[in-house]
């Protein structure tokens, strides 16, 4: 029983897991003594843990995740962000123009406009307010040129791999610069035609056939067939 | 309480009821998952004659915004039924008793959803009765509670629901048009299976304790069934293909 408690299973809203005591983390919920799962997923139970893999859902800002946003407004001090989440990311004005500034609006508008794409740091998120994000970083900022696409938030581990596998390999093999944001944004930039039009199928690939197994081969393959 | 009068045999000397089926046997029940690409969860479901539609969207702003709560998320349900759900057509407007099923359909999915996590924002699930056939509620609940699996929304559990009721002084299941128009009592029930929890609860008609009770295990079974037939369309949807273990 205990074995098959630790084997990675395929649950339900409402399945249960196993018993207490175990740390409870992503996607599970104590019921008495019975840990049961919240969502569509895979269970995985590891000796102190327990949590389940979602395979469906939006994306919840987690502190320190970085993101990929569009600016939707400017509203006083600060910028607000799609994340791809039911809340909007809150880039405030002193953020970008360092403490204690005070910029107008036009000065905000030059720096940042609607529809821009900013790269950034979930620096604070709480259930009181909006998810406060930061372009204050090494890397972090404005992404000026690129293809932004959309894929569901829960395939982003797939789409990077087992220590970066996936995504390496896509960009070996079409010299594409692939920006990844965990909340399912991707910024694709790449000089050739050819080789952007390759690493956009490449992730249309991972999106329809996360769910199988040897894809980095697979993704391998079409990457070598498309380049002969 | 004798329900209205008919023409119809409600139940033959077999025991055998006006469709064919046994007195605990419910309708033919299918539901496919995903069937809209524009919603974030939707469901369709094939109650016996009931073809109803759920959509689900959210956790999303919550428009207007007086209407959030900054503790919770809020659930909004609307269920309506299309003018050719009916023979005879219905008006589109939301009557009295689409509002009141809108509510007692909010409040049976409420305690299994965890609004708690998503404070501010609103889910909104729509459930569209394409053609009735008696027992919409029940089924409109079955194919929300599976619409609401396939948004991604944390749920502790699932929800079931099936109906029982009594025609020609018989307990039955899952009770249809005829046996709801002409019988004596309907009572669609919204289970929890996994807690074993009712959340759904009416009754139209008259029962004698001992009848209500019973009618209530045997409305529980019906859910039971149901169920299974809800974790498996989730799964053809989400486990079929690639690497089951």
């Amino acid at each position: 029983m205990k074995n098959l408690e630790s084997k990675k299973r395929y649950v339900l809203p409402g399945d249960f897991i196993t018993t207490a005591p175990l740390r409870l983390q992503d996607n599970v919920v104590l019921e008495g003594k019975r840990i049961i799962s919240t969502t569509i997923g895979l269970s995985d139970v590891s000796a102190d843990s327990v949590r389940v893999i979602s395979l469906n859902g939006i994306y919840m800002p987690k502190i320190d995740d970085l993101v990929i946003g569009t600016i939707q407004s400017i509203f006083g001090n600060s910028w607000f962000a799609d994340i791809n989440s039911c809340y909007q990311g809150m880039l405030l004005g002193q953020d970008v123009f360092g403490r204690g500034s005070y910029p107008t609006t036009s000065e905000m508008k030059e720096r940042l406009d609607k529809g821009d794409i900013i790269f950034a740091r979930i620096a604070n998120s709480d259930r009181q307010r909006e998810p406060l994000i930061s372009i204050a970083d090494k890397n972090l900022g404005k992404i000026d040129s690129g293809e932004l696409i959309k894929i569901p938030p829960t395939k982003i581990p797939r789409l990077i791999g087992k220590h970066g596998s996936m995504i390496q390999t896509i960009e070996a093999s079409t010299n594409a610069t692939i920006t990844v944001g965990q909340n399912g944004f991707i910024v694709v930039s790449c000089d050739e035609t050819n080789g952007l039009l390759k690493a956009l199928a490449a992730i249309r690939m991972v999106d329809e056939q996360a769910h199988l197994v040897d894809l980095t081969d697979k993704v391998k393959k079409m990457l070598e067939y498309n380049g002969v | 309480m004798g329900g209205r009068e008919t023409d119809v045999v409600l139940l033959d000397e077999n025991g055998i009821r006006s469709d064919g089926r046994k007195v605990n046997e419910t309708r033919k029940v299918t539901i496919k998952v995903g069937v809209l690409k524009n919603a974030d969860g939707s469901a369709y479901i094939e109650f016996g004659g009931n073809k109803i539609l759920a959509g689900v969207f959210g956790p999303r702003d919550v428009h207007p915004k007086h209407m959030s709560n900054p503790d919770t998320g809020i659930l909004r349900v609307r269920y309506h039924m299309e003018p050719f759900s009916v023979s005879e057509r219905k008006n589109p407007a939301p009557s009295r008793r689409e509002i009141e099923i809108s509510k007692v359909l909010k409040e049976a999915l409420e305690p299994a959803v965890i609004l708690e996590k998503f404070p501010r924002t609103a889910i909104d699930v729509y459930l569209e009765v394409l053609q009735a056939d008696g027992g919409t509620r029940c089924a409109a609940l079955d194919a929300a509670s599976v619409a609401l699996a396939d948004a991604g929304i944390p749920m502790r559990d699932m929800v079931c629901s099936c109906a029982a009721g009594k025609a020609a002084d018989t307990l039955i299941l899952d009770v249809n048009n005829e046996e709801d128009q002409a019988g004596q009592a309907d009572m669609p029930i919204g289970y929890m299976p996994n807690f074993g929890k009712i959340t759904l609860l009416q009754l139209d008609g008259v029962l004698t304790t001992d009848e209500f009770k019973k009618c209530i295990e045997l409305g529980i079974e019906g859910c039971k069934q149901v169920y299974e037939i809800q974790k498996n369309a989730l799964r053809e949807k989400y486990f079929s293909s690639g690497d089951n273990n």
